[in-house]
């Protein structure tokens, strides 16, 4: 035991015994299980994953060619941490946290490796000032003061988690750098702008609390029909070319989070570059800055060391916990799931585990419910609410939901958006397939949206829902006897319907206005579809034949307002030419 | 310095084990000297103070116990010169074509190291490959990576030639430089790529490396490696735009599931590997463009879907890495169309960056396409898509149950397929022809199901409005 303690303070030295891929397997070091040690002459990071007998298994972030048995495996007996404090917003990071702009500056254009840089500049200096003063109780998590991290966020620094319950001796305002103290506790713990949390371990907070308010997202569909709630998860499924990956950045652009963590786990290098450009240009609607200064970027290509992958969503999360921990709404954006997954598939293969369905290892579903559990709103040790909403993409092979995944997955979460590829391929978009997704926070929302945009909205929801379902079910009779054979009023429902889809539910990503719906335009449109069924019904009665009603110009003008800068405007113009078209409307 | 060792302990498939060795480098590359005097290449898969497994590339027939082991003390490199352009080398890189050996200015390692995400410029340049569904429909631009799925049978390396033919930035000058990387395809599927080379004088400006059906299986895994170690060295040194055409990439995944096999490693789907997406993107992801520097390279690799599944692992893991597909379709083929291009499941995911006309950072427009040519894409989508359904309907209820609405949708997709998507193989369209094309078919359609076009295009492009703009001032100079 005395030698355990000794190992600690000074780190141990072992060295290799075998080497395949990102797994190399080190005799003589005595570390814990997930701490960080460095392998081979290059000092490649990696971390403890395995313990058997006098062999330590460690996966390795980096790539291992021309390692050899035989070179040195150093101890840190530390876990692996990420630096929070000032300056993470606006970053753009690999998997484990290193600035992707560093490495550029080290290694050049391509990642070699054996490279370190801290996730944090350690020389800038961050303008403080103390929220608490000489003499003030603090806990742990208790916020000391402010530093204007970006001109639209301010970063508030907290007492660790890890810190004991005390009072403050001194705390100095000023220019400081992360490093230097800017006070003491009466402990003698000294206070700084930086801790370090290891990003396995989930930060600490008061309590849990019930998820009723909504992430407004500007989507009509998500909004409107499949409403996901602050704290909430989410799972976006899909085929590729679905649309997943253009979802989850109109979410990181247009939710009401005020941080986004966007983690790129093992997706495509252009993607991540088009992230990585657009972003900085974007216009923040809120506060009309660029949307970087709330944005923090993982990038961990798939073709970007594995190892790095598994590790890239807990970096992710922690970031999002120490943002909701000072009080900030957060979404993370985890683009995708299934890469995540598929890196533990390979590391597990490499460890020749038992292996559970299709190769996945027995734990996928655990590993898969601890991270979805991170996410939540809560009440912060300092008793401020924050949230942090997980919205993960899943990559399903062939498109085929039944894997095991997107099944583990749709066990956690609570709202599925489903994408579907025929969607897709008529250029319906988002391509979010409304009769399999869900909501399972609907029932706890509803009051929020009665007392916020009103009841209108939740019956016209319902109304909606009701009428596409109907659809479905008519469907399947055009399909084999042509829509003119239906009775009138049914006709009229699969043009209620076409109106639903065609101007609700679709939406263009790209179209400068309507990318973005607030939650009035929403009403606004159901309102007018809804209209345009009762003032149909009503002409149908008076005798008008079908194709006159379906002719009405107003439908496609609709569709049109949603173009249209002053959108009130044009409903207006739209609302009172329908009423128009329909008092003229004569029987046949 | 290197030692060699005759300690074989077990040889399976295409591994050998050898016990008691120096320490030997994870990736190190070996030859293995047989009883014969003949030699083979190798990799290190493992290694271990006690085993070290190595892949041999040629197959491990003929290898024995006595067979002697030599560890070189490097990883995998390929020399590569600017010399390469014009010749053919075999799938581990040596020269087939009579030739001299290439005098390298660098060897590199052929694994390729990733291209920092922050590094990467944003691909956003046209290229017109003078094939309409590709460009008017599934744009490709400089930097993409656009694989054609296709099946056995279709004539999927027809249409990668017409694109190394006709594929050209407009306005730049520049020509493609071509790496041309054959995986166990035939001898006479060779040769027909050779023969269209040498015939179009493309040759020149073109690196062929071929691992013909009948060579090592194993081979396949590096040949790909090499020829896109060669198109890094040309576009990044010597600014060449650079064409990697990978075919086909089926047979590279049967070779990387051999060798998992023969591991025995917990397999995935279908018996692949769990890491062959790695693999895959490892290949796929040296596509692309680097800031400040003035090459590219741009994929166009080929997969035979096994039973024209696009579920199955090859396809399936692909399309989650490249940036969109080309799916060739048998129907069409059967009907007789070439190029047989189904547009409905094709996709360009960076085609949004790459048409239209755009602001650069200076707020000055830049014309890439034509203004409208996301919006007449988008339509001619919707139609075709309405079109096609509609023929099931058809061939239950007949044409006559039709509305006046949905007969020009069924007849928007038949004219769509013979006039837009069938062209000749020689046939090398402008966008400007191709848009003007979908044009005259969408104004086959009703005006009102236009939703997707904008009215200021309709009144521009549409052939009704056209054709009164250009006749309006022949009219009023009659009447005077």
């Amino acid at each position: 035991m005395a030698m355990q303690v000794t190992r600690e303070r000074t780190s141990g030295k072992g060295t290799i015994y075998r080497i395949s891929g990102p797994v190399v397997t080190a005799q003589g070091i005595n570390s814990r299980m997930y701490d960080v040690v460095f392998v081979g002459k290059e000092q490649l990071m990696g971390e403890v994953i395995e313990i058997q007998g006098d062999k330590t298994i460690v996966q390795v972030y980096e790539d291992t060619s021309g390692v050899r048995p035989g070179e040195p495996v150093v101890e840190t007996g530390r876990p692996l941490v990420v630096e929070l404090g000032p300056g993470l917003l606006t970053s753009i990071y690999d998997g484990i946290q290193r600035p992707l702009v560093v490495l550029k500056d080290k290694m050049g254009d391509f990642i070699t490796r054996g490279v370190q840089a801290p996730g944090l500049d350690h020389a800038k200096k961050w303008d403080f000032k103390p929220t608490v003063k000489k003499g003030d109780a603090v806990q742990p998590g208790t916020i000391l003061g402010e530093v204007q991290e970006t001109p639209t966020i301010v970063h508030r620094v907290m007492v660790p988690p890890d810190a004991k319950p005390s009072k403050v001796r001194d705390i100095k305002a000023g220019k400081f750098t992360i490093d230097e103290v800017i006070g003491t506790l009466d402990d003698g713990t000294e206070l700084r702008m930086m801790h370090k949390w290891p990003v396995r371990v989930p930060r600490p907070n008061e309590e849990k609390l019930r998820p009723e308010i909504p992430l407004i997202t500007g989507q009509r569909i998500l909004d409107g029909l499949f409403p996901v709630a602050k704290g909430g998860t989410a799972a976006i499924p899909g085929p590729f070319g679905s649309g997943k990956t253009v979802t989850q950045q109109t979410l990181a652009k247009w939710s009401d989070a005020e941080i986004v963590v966007y983690i790129g786990c093992g997706e495509r290098g252009n993607e991540m570059t088009e992230v990585l450009t657009e972003f900085p240009e974007l216009k923040d609607p809120k506060t009309g800055g660029p949307l970087m200064n709330r944005t923090v970027l993982i990038a961990n290509t798939s073709n970007m060391p594995v190892a790095a992958r598994e590790a890239s969503v807990y970096t992710g999360i922690t970031i999002a916990e120490y943002y909701r921990d000072m009080g900030y709404d957060v979404s993370l954006m985890a683009d995708s799931t299934s890469r995540w997954a598929e890196a533990m598939r390979e590391i597990s293969s490499r460890l020749e585990e038992m292996p559970g369905e299709e190769g996945y290892p027995a734990y996928l579903a655990a590993k898969l419910a601890e991270f979805y559990e991170r996410a939540g709103r809560v009440k912060t040790l300092s008793g401020k609410f924050g949230s942090v909403t997980v919205i993960g993409a899943v990559s399903p092979p062939g498109g085929d939901f039944n894997e095991p995944v997107t099944q583990n997955t749709l066990r956690i979460v609570k709202v599925f958006w489903a994408l579907d590829a025929k969607l897709a391929q008529r250029r319906h978009f988002p391509s979010i397939n409304w009769l399999n997704s869900y909501s399972l926070y609907q029932d706890s929302l509803n009051d929020w949206f009665a007392k916020n945009v009103g009841q209108e909205f939740l019956d016209l929801r319902a109304w909606a829902m009701d009428a596409l379902q109907q659809e479905a079910e008519l469907q399947d009779i055009v399909q084999l006897v042509g829509s003119d054979s239906l009775p009138a009023e049914q006709q009229v429902t699969l043009e209620v319907t076409r109106m639903l889809r065609e101007i609700f539910l679709q939406q263009n990503a790209f179209h400068p206005i309507d990318t973005f719906a607030p939650l009035e335009r929403q009403l606004k449109i159901l309102r007018a579809i809804k209209r345009y069924e009762v003032l149909s019904k009503e002409a149908l009665a008076r005798g008008v034949p079908v194709r006159t009603i379906g002719s009405v110009k107003s439908k496609s003008e609709l569709g049109k307002a949603r173009f249209e800068q002053d959108f009130d405007k044009a409903y207006e113009v739209v609302m009172s030419g329908m009423e128009q078209e329909f008092k003229v409307m004569e029987a046949a | 310095m290197a030692r060699e060792y005759k300690t074989i302990s077990e040889i399976a498939g295409p591994l050998v084990f050898v016990q008691q060795t120096e320490p030997v480098a994870y990736g190190e590359l070996v030859t293995i000297r047989l009883s014969d005097g003949s030699t083979k290449r190798g990799q290190v898969l493992d290694s271990s103070k006690d085993l070290v497994a190595v892949q041999v590339f040629e197959g491990t027939s003929g290898i024995n116990r006595d067979a002697s082991v030599k560890f070189l003390g490097e990883t995998l490199k390929l020399g590569v010169s600017k010399d390469m352009l014009g010749r053919i080398l075999s799938g581990a890189g040596d020269p087939i074509d009579g030739g001299p050996e290439i005098v390298p200015e660098a060897r590199l390692d052929i694994i390729g190291a990733a291209i920092n995400p922050y590094a990467r410029d944003n691909p956003s340049e046209f290229i017109q490959t003078g094939i309409s569904t590709i460009d008017g429909m599934n744009t490709l631009v400089r930097g993409q990576k656009l694989p054609i799925f296709s099946g056995s049978g279709l004539p999927h390396n027809e249409i990668a030639l017409q694109v190394a033919r006709q594929a050209k930035v407009r306005g730049s000058g520049e020509e493609f430089a071509v790496v041309f990387a054959a995986m166990g395809i035939t001898n006479e599927e060779a040769q027909f790529f050779m023969r269209d080379f040498e015939r179009t004088g493309a040759l020149q400006r073109a690196v062929l490396f071929l691992n013909l059906a009948d060579d090592p299986a194993i081979e396949r895994l590096i040949t790909p490696r090499l020829a896109l170690t060669a198109a890094e060295y040309l576009a990044y040194e010597h600014d060449y735009h650079v064409l990697v055409i990978l075919t086909d990439l089926t047979n590279y995944c049967e070779a990387l599931r051999q060798i998992g096999a023969a591991r025995e490693e917990v397999p995935g789907r279908r018996g692949y590997p769990g890491y062959m997406y790695t693999d895959l993107a490892m290949l796929y992801e040296r596509a692309g463009k680097i800031k400040g520097r003035k090459g590219s390279i741009t994929q166009f690799p080929i997969l035979t879907m096994p039973g024209d599944d696009i579920t199955h692992p090859i396809p399936d893991l692909s399309g989650y890495i490249t940036e969109g597909q080309i799916v060739v379709s048998r129907e069409l083929h059967r009907k007789g169309v070439y190029p047989p291009v189904n547009v409905l499941p094709s996709l360009s995911r960076l085609m949004n960056a790459g048409i239209g006309v755009k602001k650069d950072h200076h707020g000055n427009l830049r014309t890439l396409t034509r203004e409208d040519h996301k919006a007449v894409s988008d339509q001619a989508y919707a139609g075709y898509a309405e079109g096609r359904d509609l023929r099931g309907l058809v061939a239950i209820v007949g044409k006559e149950a039709l509305s006046e609405r949905d007969r020009k949708f069924l007849e928007f997709a038949d004219m769509f397929e013979d006039k837009v998507v069938r062209q000749g193989r020689d046939e090398d369209r402008s966008i400007e022809q191709t848009l003007d094309l979908l044009w005259d078919l969408l104004g086959h359609l009703p005006e009102e199901a236009l939703t997707r076009l904008d009215r200021k295009y309709i009144e521009k492009y549409h052939p009704k409005y056209k054709a009164k703009a250009a006749h309006a001032p022949a009219a009023v100079a009659a009447t005077r």
